[in-house]
């Protein structure tokens, strides 16, 4: 058996436990050694992923449990990408704690892995209870690195976070019990399979547990009207911290798109596609409040958290185009949309540390140091993040716009998106002016040394955005493959478990 | 059975949300405590509610469906882990602002509220 698709749950958990227990629990530039290259490993393990899914979807079967009943990891196209963003980040934000947040506690590197552990585990399952543990993992973990390093508005941010986490946890166990009560399974290939053979007085408990998951990963994704908590708990966290969030958005985005494209797909028979009238006006609705939000903000910390609420209604809106006949342009946005804001956040933090009281908030203070340096980095985010050419946010929202076009949709996708792609545009200018320019003279600058480490996960996240304009078709033509494995008629998957399980069988025998 | 078993779950899930919806933290805490119960017993019931039925072949005549009941024991778990938590940190809201307050000081309105009721 292959046990690569374990080793993106497994090493980070490892590594995590390992540095609580005492050689290492008290010594900082070990643990970072440590974090760094599981990190780094993770990242080779990701690319391995990725090359093994171009050829074959791989199942891993946990403990030899052979599914429906065991527990199952499923590796295909989508996934491995999204592990492999994933990687990308957490390493990024990783090498930018180097020297700042992790010297407050010896906690934060265990907590830290814990949490990419979660995210990589609920990219990685094939199982809806597993995937509300996987949740839950990611969860706590997020809970205590919000709250790390303390202080009143953490505090506060904290609670209201966790209270509507909890909430959302609660709903997804009832959600979890009506499917599981009507459908027999929780395994989402199972589920696929059997969903168009449902009776029609069940039809109606699946569509409610159904919605009521749509509420809670709405809830994770932040969509209008569940989005509330997300500004302020992003702009409590501390830098590395929230970087890494930039991801977590995400994951409520690829449930909704493993749940409502694979569960509940195109194959689902009378349920088919129920969802998608829910999610079109929600989409529409959070770009525009995101808009508005990004137009207000006071920060530039405040004004990337509403850019990721943007970016979560944007994603929402390939989705639902022509049932989802455009998704792979939607995964290229994924990508874009997270390098982006988690170089954002890292930027605002950047420039906040250099401004005095003034942090990162839009007034009048002190002029910046290394102006040059940091004025060209947010320039480029600024650029890729509005969706100005040449880079890759240019390219993704122009082939959304196209992907609209033809459809009765356009009338109300492009208007959306070219007022959020307007506002976000005079929000940037304002704050790059505001920030390098309208400096007064009379407040000194606060020189703070470059940290080579911080410069360097910056421009790894900045670079992504250069590269993924280079590779757009390369990167287009694999998403295109991994929306087809989205909506694979689910008896191909049950043939591959059927497979495997015979080779289980046979392994036995041997 | 089932008709006291529904009303067990829909008393307990409108208590939590009535305590939800509170302003400050301790019965915030006590509201979701009461929900995650509700939805314990809920999960236990989509393995559909048997009388002697042992979820083990070949103890009972009827066999229990056996996974819900490993679904709500991880539930269990999880949420008494968060619960744990969430109580840890209301202790640390309180003494932070000084207010037993969900936003760490009750809004001018909710003030006025209070002072009115103060009045004899």
């Amino acid at each position: 058996m292959n046990h690569l698709p374990i080793l993106p749950i497994l090493l980070p958990s490892l590594a995590g436990t390992l540095m609580l227990l005492p050689p290492l629990s008290k010594r900082f530039k070990a643990q970072r050694r440590v974090t760094w290259s599981v990190l780094i490993a993770l990242m080779v393990i990701s690319a391995m992923l990725i090359l093994s899914a171009r050829q074959q979807t791989t199942t891993y079967a946990l403990g030899g449990w052979q599914p429906p009943f065991g527990i199952m990891l499923v590796v295909d196209r989508l996934t491995a990408l999204l592990l492999a963003v994933t990687a990308i980040l957490a390493f990024c934000a990783g090498i930018y704690s180097a020297g700042k947040e992790d010297r407050q506690s010896s906690l934060f590197y265990p907590l830290y892995l814990f949490q990419v552990m979660g995210i990589n585990g609920a990219f990685l399952t094939g199982d809806l209870f597993n995937l509300f543990v996987f949740f839950e993992i990611l969860l706590i973990a997020s809970y205590a690195l919000l709250i790390h390093g303390g202080g009143k508005e953490k505090t506060k941010a904290g609670f209201h976070y966790v209270t509507v986490n909890l909430i959302g946890s609660a709903v997804f166990l009832v959600a979890l019990g009506t499917l599981y009560g009507t459908m027999g399974s929780l395994n989402m290939t199972d589920m696929a399979a059997k969903v168009g053979l449902l009776l029609p007085e069940d039809q109606i408990l699946v569509k409610t547990g159904g919605l009521l998951l749509l509420l809670v990963f709405s809830l994770k994704s932040a969509l209008l009207p569940l989005h509330f908590w997300l500004p302020k708990t992003y702009a409590a966290a501390s830098a590395s911290v929230v970087a890494l969030f930039a991801v977590m958005t995400k994951v409520g985005f690829y449930s909704i798109c493993r749940v409502f494209g694979g569960i509940f797909g195109g194959n689902a028979g009378a349920l088919a596609d129920f969802a998608i009238p829910w999610i079109w006006p929600l989409a529409i609705a959070t770009i525009a409040l995101g808009s508005i939000g990004v137009f207000a903000a006071a920060s530039l910390r405040s004004l990337t958290a509403y850019m990721v609420i943007v970016s979560v209604g944007t994603l929402l809106i390939t989705f639902v185009i022509e049932g989802g006949q455009f998704l792979r342009v939607g995964f290229y946005y994924l990508l874009h949309s997270t390098a982006v804001t988690g170089a954002l956040f890292l930027i605002a933090d950047q420039i906040g540390t250099r401004r005095g009281a003034a942090a990162d908030r839009f007034v009048k203070a002190g002029p910046v140091t290394h102006a040059t340096l940091l004025g060209g980095m947010f320039l480029i985010a600024a650029i890729a993040a509005v969706g100005l050419p040449p880079l890759s946010g240019f390219i993704g929202k122009v082939l959304i716009l196209d992907s609209a076009d033809r459809f009765a949709e356009q009338v109300w996708v492009w208007p959306a998106l070219l007022m959020s792609s307007l506002m976000t545009m005079i929000a940037f200018s304002r704050a790059g002016s505001t920030y390098f320019w309208h400096s007064s003279a009379k407040e000194s600058a606060v020189d703070l040394k470059v940290r080579i480490t911080q410069i360097a996960a910056i421009v790894i996240l900045l670079s992504t955005t250069a590269l993924m304009t280079v590779f757009a078709d390369a990167i287009l033509t694999y998403s295109q493959d991994a929306a087809e494995d989205l909506r694979r008629h689910p008896t191909t998957m049950q043939r591959q478990i059927e497979t495997s399980r015979s080779h289980a069988h046979a392994e036995q025998e041997f | 059975m089932e008709l006291v078993f529904a009303l067990c779950v829909g008393v307990m899930t409108s208590c939590g949300v009535f305590l939800c919806l509170r302003g400050t933290t301790f019965t915030v805490v006590i509201g979701i405590t009461l929900l995650s119960y509700a939805v314990n017993l809920f999960l236990f019931a989509s393995g559909r509610l048997h009388l002697n039925a042992a979820p083990i072949l070949g103890v009972s005549q009827r066999i229990a469906d056996p996974l819900p009941q490993a679904l709500v024991l991880t539930a269990i778990v999880i949420g008494f882990g968060m619960t744990a938590f969430l109580v840890v940190l209301a202790i640390r809201t309180f003494t932070d602002w000084g207010s037993d307050h969900v936003d760490g000081k009750p809004t001018a309105i909710e003030n006025v509220i209070q002072r009115e009721n103060r009045r004899p």
